[in-house]
């Protein structure tokens, strides 16, 4: 029997949307019109929106550098860990290669950028994933930076603010991938403790593991529109109970319907949203900023 | 027919019985059988999945009948719904009061039906949690069963928020002011198992097995062959000898020989023996200390290099933050 649970439905995920999805970038560059709606549209017009097609507001995803341009204050980011590198644990097949080949084609070293800098003129710790990287899936460095950019938040005393999107646990690192879900969940408490404010934002995908653990346990949680959030992915669904679930299928405003996320935010306005969330918690730092 | 073929007409078999409420164990035992001995390219760690799902594997209400004294059930999670594949109550434990629950499998394909071949809906983690804090409030240790192929992944679990069940209890386990034994008792699939997994220590039975994926599930997503499964139980390094390496499980319980379903008293007495053990080694810890290691076990692991290690620094700052 077939129960592959929480990460199965990578598959589905590296298979087919991301394919399409990788192409949508350069779908752009080659046909000048949105791979959604079909209407022109160039690279350049893009950079304007934020990624975002103005005929039909399909948000294209980011990577975690752009996210980070597009939502902290021009400045510094002073990232953390930028050194810090997945090695093989399980020994598992062909698993080094592939980082160094997603490292290469990304650029980043793992699947989420974590450092400290401004947004809206308030220090935050700020810690975007990188879908492009491994289907964004969580190993060990994952949770780690995850685990640390809460602890830093934590010790700091200032808001920790998260952009998720991944495919889940990253099964090449079998167990030990499984327990980033509660070691991040574990973290959490440390911004319950010292009081700090902790923002998700889930962008298109979140998924599985990530979704199972800290993409959940915000104080407010956002998602951009039509952003797919699943614990099992149709694959998965498919071969372990007989049900038909579409492949992209539920989207954020399915759960925001179901009461399981704030607000679903365009990702035009969410600069606006989270100053203003920074402003309104600045109390419960102890009259910081 | 092929194995893969066998294992499609059970699950059909299956959903249709689901339809037309049916008991068809029968037939479903007869095809289960046509495969056991097929199984290709014998290896411990597959050896382990098979007797871990053995139809005959003792249940969490089993191990319950055998190792306390006496128990009571309790049930639902007091806002959606009472959840058949999660179990849990309150027990005497050698005259001591304690809160247990646990995934339910069924013994046969009727009671499997009903429990949900142990698979969990958020109402069920949800139960879980609830028992986790009455248990809190009275100061008794918790100890939890662990047999899930995977919690449900369907859409009604989806429309009750599985995602956000199972983070929720990461993080409220992590505080709980009691000890927490967890025990890995067959199959320890993935979210749905970490779900109720978060413990002081955890135990593992001897053919148990816990993972990210199943093997199935891994093998066809990166083998891109789903019958290779038995070979990637083996990459995915899911028993319980791999698990202490890892760190990820405290203490292997032995089975008698052949497996626990071969003998369920004796298995079930020296898991007993085991989880007081356990429990003796946590009471005596103060709830801060007990916290704190709790904390620590659980953000210490994985496995990773940086060029400048900052990590311990990290460790030392925890204790400060919590």
């Amino acid at each position: 029997m077939r129960f592959n649970t929480i990460q199965g439905w990578i598959r589905g995920l590296t298979d087919h949307p991301v394919q399409r999805k990788r192409d949508e970038r350069l779908f752009i560059d080659e046909k000048n019109s949105c791979p959604s709606c079909q209407r022109p549209l160039t690279a350049a017009e893009l950079e304007v929106t934020l990624y975002v097609c103005p005929h039909c507001g399909h948000h294209f995803r980011l990577t975690a550098w752009e996210r980070i341009r597009y939502t902290a204050d021009e400045g510094v980011f002073q990232e953390f860990s930028s050194d810090m590198e997945s090695t093989n644990p399980l020994e598992f097949p062909d698993y080094l290669e592939k980082l160094a080949a997603a490292e290469r084609k990304t650029g980043v070293k793992e699947a989420v950028v974590t450092g400290l800098c401004k947004v809206n003129g308030r220090e935050v710790v700020l810690a975007v994933m990188d879908f492009r990287f491994i289907g964004g899936s969580m190993g060990s460095v994952v949770g780690e930076k995850i685990m640390r950019a809460m602890l830093i938040g934590a010790e700091k005393k200032v808001p920790v603010i998260v952009f998720t999107s991944s495919g889940g646990a990253r099964m090449q690192e079998g167990i030990l991938s499984l327990m980033q879900m509660a070691k991040t969940a574990v973290a959490t408490q440390a911004l319950e403790k010292s009081r700090c404010p902790y923002f998700v934002i889930l962008t298109d995908p979140t998924t599985a593991g990530v979704l199972a653990s800290f993409a959940m346990l915000g104080d407010v949680i956002l998602a951009e529109p039509g952003a797919l959030m699943r614990f099992a992915g149709a694959r998965v669904v498919a071969g372990t109970i007989r049900e038909k679930v579409p492949e992209n299928f539920p989207l954020s405003q399915y759960h925001f319907e179901r009461g399981f996320i704030d607000r679903v935010v365009p990702r035009g306005e969410l600069k606006k949203t989270l100053g203003f969330l920074l402003d309104t918690h600045v109390i419960a730092q102890g009259g910081r900023g | 027919m092929s194995d893969n073929l066998i294992r499609d007409k059970i699950l059909e078999l299956k959903a249709l019985a689901e339809k037309a409420s049916l008991d068809i164990s029968r037939e479903i035992a007869d095809l289960e059988a046509k495969l056991r001995p097929a199984s290709p390219q014998k290896n411990e760690a597959w050896r382990r999945v098979e007797l871990a799902r053995h139809p005959e594997r003792p249940t969490t209400l089993q191990y319950a009948e055998e190792i306390f004294d006496d128990f009571l059930e309790l049930h639902g999670d007091r806002t959606f719904a009472d959840d058949p594949a999660m179990v849990g109550g309150i027990a005497l434990l050698r005259g001591r009061p304690v809160t247990f629950f646990g995934h339910q499998k069924g013994r046969n394909m009727k009671d499997n039906l009903k429990r949900n071949f142990g698979m969990a809906h958020p109402e069920g983690y949800r139960k879980a949690l609830r028992l986790a804090r009455q248990a809190a409030k009275f100061g008794r240790p918790i100890l939890t069963f662990i047999d899930t192929p995977g919690a449900y992944p369907g859409v009604t679990g989806e429309d009750r928020g599985i995602s956000q069940a199972i983070a929720l209890n990461m993080k409220e386990f992590s505080e709980l002011p009691v000890p927490i034994v967890a025990t890995i008792l067959g199959e320890g699939g993935s979210g749905g198992a970490i779900g109720i997994g978060l413990a002081d220590i955890v135990l593992m039975m001897e053919n148990a097995y816990y993972s990210v994926i199943t093997p199935e599930g891994c093998a066809s997503i990166l083998l891109r062959d789903s019958s290779k499964a038995p070979l990637s139980a083996q990459l995915l390094r899911l028993t319980p000898r791999d698990l202490l390496t890892f760190r990820v499980i405290d203490r292997i319980v032995k089975e008698p020989p052949g497996g626990a379903h071969k003998n369920i008293p004796a298995a079930a007495a020296t898991l007993k023996a085991d989880i007081l053990t356990s429990l003796e080694v946590v009471s005596r810890r103060s709830v801060e200390s007990m916290l704190a290691q709790r904390h620590e076990k659980f953000l210490s692991l994985g496995v990773f290099q940086e060029q400048e290690p900052r990590r311990k620094g990290f460790l030392q700052r925890l204790r400060e933050i919590f």
